[in-house]
This record gives structure tokens, C-alpha cells and sequence, in this order.
């Protein structure tokens, strides 16, 4: 069997484990829905002309998702894996580990779309979130999607190689992941934050992405609130790109089928 | 054709610690070999090794023709000839018995039927069952029909039965044997002497990283050489004699008494004496 048809048969073994711990699909699938109707109910203001706060919020939120669908799951999830010998296992089958790979990309993947779509359906039925109006937002809206999740997916494969214990592995991800989301413009506005936190949560591809997903759900005209009053799209593009590579480079390298 | 398995003065440490001190063995095609230790003794990371999981510090290690410390890019085709059941594991948790084993035989070229493997293994009434609610014995089956749905040539099996009750032992052995009659070669590794016993054609005890003696069962520690111990109760004590030849010593002592000699028994050194004596040399 090829490879890739190998990849395919693990993304549906990796599916069917993932939809089958009731607490996973909770915690990874609905915990963005439910923080934003948390936060889009509880804060209704009006953060410039048109635009309100559960809007902006929408817009970090699809970026907080494709670092809940391939960060915290994979940094989470690889380590108990390694923990419990599934990895080892498989490391003495034939298996290609590149098939091993396409399967958790499968289910990234998988989770990926489910929380987009979920998260633009219920920011659009209520919290007034206006989906893209032009084929231009659209492209961009889908080249963030699939480069943010690539960087995710690496980072969390990098992230699993450093994590100890799988059941250590929680609370290291989970704190790091909201606090990135609190330093990186999703719960806070990103131009309110001290210009310090500013500088430094611009070292991390999650600032980049919630402002790329502004750019792509807010007016045109909401980029001169931005901090560089301007959406620095190019820019995006770019550092999305450098954290994939050194991403994919990390991953390769800290990649461990068990605990030695 | 050469050994299924060779091992020369193979060598290990972890932080100046000797887990592997120098083991040399040799498994032939269809023998069902055992190394058999105490905790802690090397024997995992012997198995690890040959299994290609662990480096190795020195010495030369060839399974199946390769060197498991540097298969490269023919690693694919050398693991589609092994099969391995580690130490205990708690993976697959969600996924049934069926399509767990369907699922790994795709992974190999070879792959035998996996219907006829649950079959095999015992777990055709837990097929449908998730892995969690598999008991400790069913689960070690799991392993082992993972292990073997490969149709390997050589099966590594790491403390199969740690945890087992005496029946499903009983029925684990006669799956080992029953994969041994098809041609498998199998090492096994045991801290019990029954299991060695009741299934090896050689067994290697190893003790501190070093092989103790290579042997067959029955002349392990020259167990068959061994004098026997007569023992007997007369004039109210219970008597003891060490002898070469118990049948004819027996024979004179019953001359002396008119019917049964009382309270007769002749023991030989069991294999559990023989082991202790071995790795308890040192205390």
C-alpha cells in the first residue's frame, strides 16, 4: 500500500479515536464557541464606528481556533500518545512515519474546518459578524486559514518533542496558549494592550494571524486603528512563513517515538 | 542460511551504569529462545536494542541479516519481517479489537488474515469490544495479534505474561507454541522460570548486563547432573542422603524395612534452585 493511501487509512483511525473521547471533542471543538458567546454577550461595546467588540473578537477567536485545532491538540495529544506506547508501537510496524504524519494533518485538518465554520456561522447569526464580501477577502481568509494551521500543526509537533510527560503535557500547552491569546489581540483590543506586550507578543505567529483575520472580517477602513494603521498583509505572509520553516525544522528535531 | 538472530560482546550504559555488559548470543531460524533475569537485569534493553529502538554502545547486532542500529531507508522492509510486543501499553483506547488489528495489517505486505488472528488469539467474542474495556490478559492478546499480524519471521515478546492468572498463562503458552509450529522464531524475555520452562529450547540467563549461562532448560546449571537428595524417616528421625545412583540406594534402604520406606521422597535441584544459586551469587 502507498504511503499516501497509508495516510489516508491513519487519518481515519486518528478521526474515529478523536471523536470517541466525548471530553477531546468538547475541549477542542466547542471551548471557541463557547468563549465567544461568553465574551460576545458579555461585552457589547462599540470599539470604533461600526465595528463592535464580539466582532473583533470573532476575528481573533478563527485565529484562536487553528491554534486550538493544531498547537494545543497535537502538543497535548503526542506526548500521552508517547506516553502510552502507541507511538513506539507503530515506530516497530513497516509504517512510513510520513503516513503517520498525513493522519494527524488529516485530523487537524478535520477540526480545523469544523471550528471555522462553526465559529463564522455563530458569529454571523449573532454577534453581527459580516463575512467576507469579496472573492480578494475570501483567498486571503483561506491562505491564513491553511498557512495558520500548518504553522500550528509543526509548532505543536515541535512543542510534543519538548513536553515530558503526556500527563504533564496539559498544563504546560494550555497556560501558554491563553496567555498568547490575552498578549495577541483575541480577548483584548491588540491597539489597547502596553506597547511593550505589544512588541513582545509580536515575536509569536498568533498577533499576526488575529490581525490578518481582521483584516479579513472588520472594514477596510478599521486599519488605521491598527497599531501600524495599516493591515501589513505582506508582512503577515512573510513571518507566518519563517515560523512554518523553523516550525518543521523544530518538529523533525525533537520528534520522539517514546521516553527514553 | 545464518543465524535468525546474532549477537556479538554487545554493550550498553546509561550515566556510566552497565545495563549491557558484554552479551553474546546466537537464535536459530524456529527456536523459541529465553532470557530470563531479574528486574533490572538487562534484558529490555537487549531486546530493545535488537529490536532497533535503543542504540547500542558497541559490539555487533545482526537480526534477520541487518544491523538494527543502522537499517536506513531498508527499516520499512526489515520491520515487514518482525513483529514486536513491547512491555506493557495502554494505547488505542477508543478503537475496537477488529479494527485495530485490520488497521496494522495494512502496514505490512504480507499481512495474515486478521479475522483468523482475533480468531487465533482468543478475542472473537471481544472483537466489537473498545480496547479499554479489554481485561490485562486480553489486552497482552491484543499485543500479541498486533505482534504477529505481520506473519514475522522472528517475534520479540517483552514480559507477555506479567499479571496473567495461571489459566491464561496456561492458554498464552499454548499460543506461543502453536505460532512456534508454523516456523516463527521466537525470544522471549520472562522473570518466570515456568514460562522459560514450559516453552524455551534454550534459555539465557543474564544477570547485571552479563549472561550467566546459555542452556537448555533441563541442563541448565547441569541441573541433570545434579545429585539427588533421598530422604526418609527412620528411628524417629527424618534421615538424609545426598546420592549419584538414588534407585539402587533406595533399593538397600527398603531392604531395611519390611514395607514402605516412610516418608520417601527424592528431590532433584529444581530449575528455581538452579536460577536463584545463578543470580544470587553474589549476595
Amino acid at each position: 500500500m502507498t504511503t499516501f493511501r497509508l495516510g489516508l487509512l491513519r487519518g481515519n483511525i486518528e478521526i474515529k479515536q478523536f471523536m470517541r473521547q466525548r471530553e477531546s471533542v468538547i475541549f477542542t471543538l466547542f471551548f471557541p464557541v463557547l468563549l465567544l458567546f461568553i465574551f460576545g454577550s458579555v461585552f457589547k461595546d462599540t470599539i470604533a464606528p461600526g465595528v463592535t467588540f464580539s466582532q473583533y473578537f470573532v476575528a481573533g477567536m478563527i485565529a484562536s481556533g487553528l491554534v486550538n485545532s493544531g498547537f494545543q491538540q497535537l502538543a497535548i495529544n503526542i506526548p500521552i500518545e508517547r506516553d502510552n506506547g502507541a507511538l513506539k508501537r507503530l515506530r516497530g510496524t513497516p509504517m512510513s512515519p510520513i503516513a503517520f504524519f498525513i493522519g494527524k494533518a488529516i485530523l487537524v485538518f478535520l477540526s480545523m474546518i469544523i471550528q471555522v465554520v462553526m465559529l463564522l456561522a455563530f458569529g454571523a447569526l449573532f454577534f453581527h459578524l459580516h463575512l467576507p464580501h469579496s472573492g480578494a477577502l475570501w483567498l486571503r481568509f483561506t491562505w491564513l486559514v491553511l498557512l495558520g494551521s500548518a504553522c500550528s500543526t509543526v509548532l505543536g509537533i515541535a512543542l510534543a518533542g519538548i513536553i515530558k510527560s503526556g500527563r504533564g503535557a496539559p498544563a504546560v500547552v494550555s497556560p501558554f496558549v491563553i496567555v498568547l491569546q490575552f498578549i495577541s489581540g483575541v480577548f483584548f483590543v491588540f491597539s489597547s494592550l502596553p506597547s511593550w506586550m505589544q512588541q513582545f507578543s509580536a515575536l509569536f505567529p498568533l498577533k499576526w494571524l488575529t490581525q490578518g483575520m481582521r483584516s479579513v472580517f472588520l472594514p477596510a477602513n478599521f486599519a488605521s486603528q491598527e497599531v501600524a494603521h495599516s493591515w501589513e498583509i505582506g508582512k503577515i505572509a512573510l513571518i507566518l512563513i519563517a515560523w512554518l520553516v523553523a516550525g518543521t525544522f523544530l518538529a523533525m528535531r525533537s520528534f520522539k517515538w517514546s521516553r527514553q | 542460511m545464518s543465524a535468525a538472530i546474532e549477537v556479538l560482546d554487545l554493550r550498553k550504559s546509561y550515566g556510566g551504569q552497565e545495563a549491557v555488559a558484554g552479551i553474546s548470543l546466537s537464535i536459530e531460524h524456529g527456536e523459541i529462545y529465553a532470557i530470563l533475569g531479574p528486574n533490572g537485569a538487562g534484558k529490555t534493553t537487549t531486546v530493545e536494542i535488537l529490536e532497533g529502538f535503543r542504540s547500542r554502545d558497541s559490539g555487533s547486532v545482526f537480526v534477520l541479516g541487518s544491523d538494527p542500529g543502522s537499517l536506513g531507508i531498508h527499516g520499512s522492509a526489515w520491520r515487514n519481517r518482525i513483529g514486536i510486543v513491547l512491555q506493557s501499553t495502554s494505547d488505542a483506547a477508543e478503537l475496537t479489537v477488529a479494527e485495530t488489528v485490520h488497521h496494522f495489517s495494512h502496514y505490512y505486505t504480507k499481512p495474515k488474515d486478521p479475522d483468523s488472528v482475533i480468531e487465533l488469539v482468543g478475542l472473537t467474542d471481544k472483537r466489537d469490544a473498545k480496547i479499554r474495556t479489554l481485561s490485562g490478559g486480553q489486552r497482552r492478546r491484543l499485543d500479541v495479534a498486533l505482534g504477529i499480524i505481520g506473519a514475522p519471521e522472528i517475534l520479540f515478546l517483552d514480559e507477555p505474561t506479567t499479571g496473567f492468572d495461571p489459566e491464561a498463562r496456561r492458554a498464552f503458552w499454548e499460543l506461543i507454541l502453536a505460532l512456534k509450529a508454523e516456523g516463527t522464531t521466537i525470544l522471549l524475555t520472562t522473570h518466570y522460570l515456568d514460562e522459560a520452562e514450559a516453552l524455551a529450547d534454550r534459555v539465557a540467563v543474564i544477570n547485571a548486563g552479563k549472561i550467566v549461562e546459555i542452556a537448555t532448560p533441563e541442563t541448565l546449571g547441569g541441573r541433570h547432573l545434579a545429585k539427588a537428595t533421598i530422604s526418609w524417616s527412620e528411628n524417629g528421625a527424618t534421615q538424609k542422603k545426598i546420592s549419584e545412583n538414588p534407585t539402587q540406594d533406595v533399593i538397600e534402604i527398603a531392604a531395611r524395612f519390611k514395607g514402605d520406606i516412610p516418608e520417601l521422597t527424592i528431590t532433584r535441584p529444581s530449575l528455581e534452585d538452579i536460577y536463584l544459586t545463578m543470580i544470587g551469587g553474589k549476595e
